[in-house]
C-alpha cells in the first residue's frame, strides 16, 4: 500500500492543486464532462422511454438496440469518432452519450411499466387524456425507477470519462494518461482516487434524491 | 336510462366477448350484470365510457349515441368505481376524490370542499383527508373509490366488481352503504359483479349473463329466485344444490331459517 | 474490407485472447457472486454492506485498476491474470447485486412449502432456490457478460493482447477500418456470447422462455 501513500501525497501536493492542469480544475471539467453527457442522454432517452413506456410499442426494439449499445466498447467509439471528427470535446461525449442512453432510457420505460396497470386503467376510466395520463400519473409514479437509471449511467459515466482525455480532452483522465506515459503510479492512482471521490459525491446525491421521492411519492 | 342495441365485440384473435347484447338500464335504478367471469360483464361496462368501443351496434344514454361523444368529456361525466379501488398512490386522499372536478377545471378550494362532504356521505371521516391510499384499509379505500366516482356529481355510475376484494364483513358493510347513498341520490347504477348474494342485494334489475354476454334471465331479484328462466339460471342462482332452497325450523328460542343442507341461513323476524 | 482481407489472420488472433480474457473473468464473478449474492440475502445486516461495496467498485475507473493491480498481485504489468482479476472485480460488482435479487425474488411459500417437504436447507437451496432465481441470475449474467467483453477492450491500452489493441493501433496510425473492426467485432462477440446464454438458459430452464 506504498503508492497509496504517494498517491494520497500527490493528490495533498499544493503544486499539484491549482492552475489550468490542476487537480481542481481537472475535477470541475471531469464533473462537468459528466453532466454534459447525462443531460444529453437525458434528452434523447428520456422521451424514447416515455414514448415505449406509455404505448407499450416498440419496447422490443428498445431493449434489443440499448443491449446492443452496452457492447460497444466505449474506447473503440472514442477512438473511431476522434478519427473521424478530430481530437476534442465531441469524441469522448459522443461516447459517453451512447454509454449513458440504455440506462436512462431502461429507467424510463421500466418506471411506467412497473405501475400497476390499474392504476393508469382507473385514471383513463375517470376521464384523464393521454397526456394527463402521462404527466400526472405515469411520470410522477415512474420517476423512482428514472432516478435509478440516471444514478447507474452518472456512475458508468463518471468512471468511463477518463478516457477523454486519450483523444485530447480534459478531466481526471489527463492524470492518469501522463501518469501511464511516466510510469508514474502514484499519480495514475491519485487519479482513481478522485475518480471515486467524485462519484462517492454523485452516489450521495442521488442517494437524497432517491429518498425525497420516495417520500414525496409516498410509495414504499 | 342506458340502453345497449345489438352491441357486439370481436377481437382481431376470433375471440367474441359480446354477441348481439340489448337491454335497458333504468334512470335512477340499479342494474346488476353478473355471471362468471369471462361472460363479457365487464366489457359490457366499459361500453358506456367508450373504455371498450363495440365492434358494432351501439350504446345509448338517453338520446345520445356514445361513439359521437369524444371519450374524454364523456368518462368525465360517468363515475367509475373498480376492484382495488384504482387509486393514485402519489396523492392524498382528498386529492384522490377531487380528481375529476380539478379536471373540469373547478376550483382547487370548491373541489377541497365537496371531496370533503363526499367522504363523509360515504363514510369516511374528516382526518382520513390527508392521508395516502396506502395508509388506509382495503374497506377504506374502496369508499374513497366510491366517492371518487360520485365526485363530478354524476347521473350514471359504472361499478366494476366494487367491493370484490374486500373480506365478507366489510363487504356486507359497504353494500349497505351503497343502497343508503343511492336511496339518497338515485343514480343510474350499472353494477358488475359475480357474486349472485351482492346482486341480488344490490340489484333492481339483475341480468344473469352466460358466455358471450348471451342473457339468460333479466328481471327483478324476486322474479329471477321465484322463476328461473332455465336450469343454468337456476344453478347459477345455486337453487337446487341447496344454499339458497330455504325452510324453517323451530328451535326453543325462536324461528331459523334452514338451508337445503340444514345450516342455519338466518332467523325468522317480524318485519320493521 | 481490404483491411479486414488482409489481417484476417490477426483478427481471429485477437479475438482468441479476446474471449480467453473475459470468459474466465466472467465464469469466475457468476461463480463467486452466487455465494456472496446468497448471505446479502440472507443477513439484513450485509445487504446494504455488500452492495454498497459492489456499487463502489464500479466506479473505479478500470484503466488505473488495471495498473494497480500488479503492483497488488505481484505479476507483471501485462500479465493476463490481472486483467482477469480486474475484470472479475467489475463482474461481481453487477452479479452479486443480481444474485441477491434473484434469490430474493423466489417467492416465500414455495421455499417455505419446501421445507415443509423435508428439504433441508442446503437441499432446498439447489433443488428449489437457485433453480427458481435462474431466469434473474440469467438476466444477470447476461449484463455481466456484455459489459465484460466491451470492458476487456480497455486493457489494450496497457499493451495487453485482445481486440482493444486495434482501436490503440488504428487511432495511432490514424486507419479508421481498424478501429470500424474491432468495435464490430467486439459488439458482434459480445452478441453471440449472449446469444448462447440465451439458448442455453432455455435449455437448463424449459419452464420459463427466457425473456426478450
Amino acid at each position: 500500500m506504498n503508492y497509496f501513500s504517494q498517491a494520497i501525497a500527490w493528490i495533498a501536493d499544493p503544486a499539484n492543486a491549482s492552475g489550468p492542469n490542476g487537480v481542481w480544475a481537472r475535477s470541475w471539467e471531469h464533473l462537468w464532462y459528466t453532466i454534459l453527457a447525462v443531460v444529453l442522454a437525458s434528452v434523447i432517452a428520456i422521451p424514447l422511454g416515455y414514448l415505449v413506456g406509455h404505448t407499450g410499442r416498440g419496447r422490443g426494439l428498445v431493449v434489443a438496440s440499448s443491449g446492443a449499445a452496452r457492447a460497444l466498447p466505449t474506447l473503440g467509439v472514442v477512438t473511431l469518432v476522434g478519427l473521424v471528427l478530430g481530437v476534442g470535446l465531441i469524441a469522448p461525449m459522443v461516447a459517453l452519450v451512447l454509454l449513458a442512453v440504455p440506462s436512462v432510457l431502461a429507467g424510463a420505460y421500466a418506471g411506467i411499466e412497473a405501475i400497476d396497470p390499474r392504476t393508469v386503467d382507473a385514471a383513463r376510466a375517470m376521464g384523464m387524456s393521454e397526456w394527463q395520463i402521462l404527466t400526472r400519473v405515469e411520470m410522477p409514479l415512474g420517476l423512482p425507477l428514472l432516478i435509478g437509471g440516471l444514478r447507474s449511467a452518472t456512475l458508468q459515466v463518471v468512471a468511463t470519462a477518463t478516457l477523454a482525455a486519450y483523444v485530447g480532452a480534459g478531466g481526471l483522465g489527463r492524470f492518469l494518461f501522463l501518469g501511464l506515459k511516466t510510469q508514474d503510479y502514484p499519480q495514475m492512482l491519485a487519479a482513481a482516487l478522485l475518480v471515486v471521490v467524485l462519484a462517492l459525491i454523485l452516489e450521495g446525491v442521488f442517494e437524497i434524491s432517491e429518498r425525497v421521492t420516495a417520500r414525496r411519492l409516498h410509495t414504499h | 336510462m342506458i340502453r345497449f342495441q345489438d352491441v357486439c365485440k370481436s377481437y382481431p384473435d376470433g375471440t367474441e366477448a359480446v354477441r348481439d347484447f340489448t337491454l335497458e338500464a333504468p334512470t335512477g335504478k340499479t342494474t346488476v350484470l353478473v355471471g362468471s367471469s369471462g361472460c363479457g360483464k365487464t366489457t359490457l361496462l366499459r361500453m358506456v365510457n367508450r373504455m371498450v368501443d363495440p365492434t358494432s351496434g351501439a350504446v345509448w344514454i338517453d338520446d345520445e349515441n356514445v361513439a359521437d361523444v369524444p371519450p374524454v368529456p364523456l368518462r368525465r361525466r360517468i363515475g367509475y368505481v373498480m376492484q382495488n379501488a384504482g387509486l393514485l398512490p402519489h396523492r392524498k386522499v382528498i386529492d384522490n376524490i377531487a380528481t375529476v372536478p380539478l379536471l373540469n377545471g373547478v376550483p382547487k378550494a370548491q373541489a377541497h370542499a365537496r371531496a370533503a362532504e363526499l367522504m363523509e356521505l360515504v363514510g369516511l371521516e374528516a382526518r382520513q383527508a390527508n392521508r395516502y391510499p396506502d395508509q388506509l384499509s382495503g374497506g377504506q379505500q374502496q369508499r374513497v373509490g366510491v366517492a371518487r366516482g360520485l365526485a363530478a356529481d354524476p347521473n350514471i355510475l359504472l361499478m366494476d366488481e366494487p367491493f370484490g376484494a374486500v373480506d365478507p364483513l366489510v363487504r356486507a358493510d359497504l353494500q349497505a352503504e351503497l343502497l343508503r347513498i343511492q336511496r339518497e341520490l338515485e343514480k343510474t347504477i350499472v353494477f358488475v359483479t359475480h357474486d349472485i348474494a351482492e346482486a341480488l342485494a344490490l340489484g333492481d334489475q339483475i341480468v344473469i349473463l352466460a358466455k358471450g354476454a348471451r342473457i339468460a334471465q333479466a328481471g327483478t331479484p324476486q322474479q329471477v329466485v321465484a322463476e328461473p328462466a332455465d336450469d343454468f339460471v337456476a344453478d347459477f342462482l345455486g337453487l337446487g344444490r341447496g344454499t339458497l332452497d330455504l325452510h324453517l325450523r323451530e328451535t326453543p328460542t325462536g324461528t331459523l331459517v334452514v338451508d337445503g343442507h340444514g345450516r342455519p341461513a338466518g332467523r325468522l323476524v317480524e318485519p320493521g | 474490407m481490404t483491411w479486414v482481407l488482409n489481417n484476417l489472420e490477426l483478427i481471429g488472433s485477437r479475438t482468441l485472447s479476446h474471449l480467453l480474457l473475459a470468459i474466465p473473468a466472467i465464469v469466475a464473478s457468476f461463480v463467486l457472486a452466487l455465494p456472496l449474492g446468497w448471505v446479502a440475502n440472507r443477513y439484513r445486516w450485509s445487504r446494504a454492506t455488500l452492495l454498497t461495496a459492489a456499487g463502489l467498485l464500479y466506479a473505479i475507473p478500470s484503466l488505473p485498476l488495471f495498473v494497480v493491480l500488479p503492483s497488488v498481485l505481484g505479476f507483471g504489468v501485462r500479465d493476463r491474470i490481472n486483467v482477469i482479476v480486474a475484470l472479475t472485480l467489475y463482474g461481481l460488482a453487477l452479479m452479486v447485486r443480481s444474485a441477491a435479487d434473484a434469490l430474493a425474488s423466489v417467492g416465500m411459500p414455495v421455499v417455505l412449502s419446501s421445507t415443509a417437504l423435508g428439504y433441508s436447507a442446503a437441499g432446498r437451496f439447489f433443488a428449489v432456490e437457485l433453480p427458481l432465481a435462474g431466469p434473474v441470475l440469467l438476466a444477470g449474467l447476461r449484463v455481466v457478460s456484455v459489459s465484460t467483453i466491451s470492458l476487456v477492450t480497455v486493457s489494450s491500452l496497457l499493451g495487453v493482447d485482445n481486440l482493444g489493441l486495434l482501436f490503440v493501433d488504428g487511432f495511432q496510425r490514424g486507419i479508421i477500418a481498424e478501429v470500424l473492426t474491432g468495435i464490430m467485432a467486439t459488439v458482434a462477440l459480445a452478441l453471440i456470447v449472449d446469444g448462447l446464454l440465451v439458448l442455453a438458459g432455455r435449455a437448463l430452464m424449459p419452464w420459463t422462455k427466457a425473456r426478450r
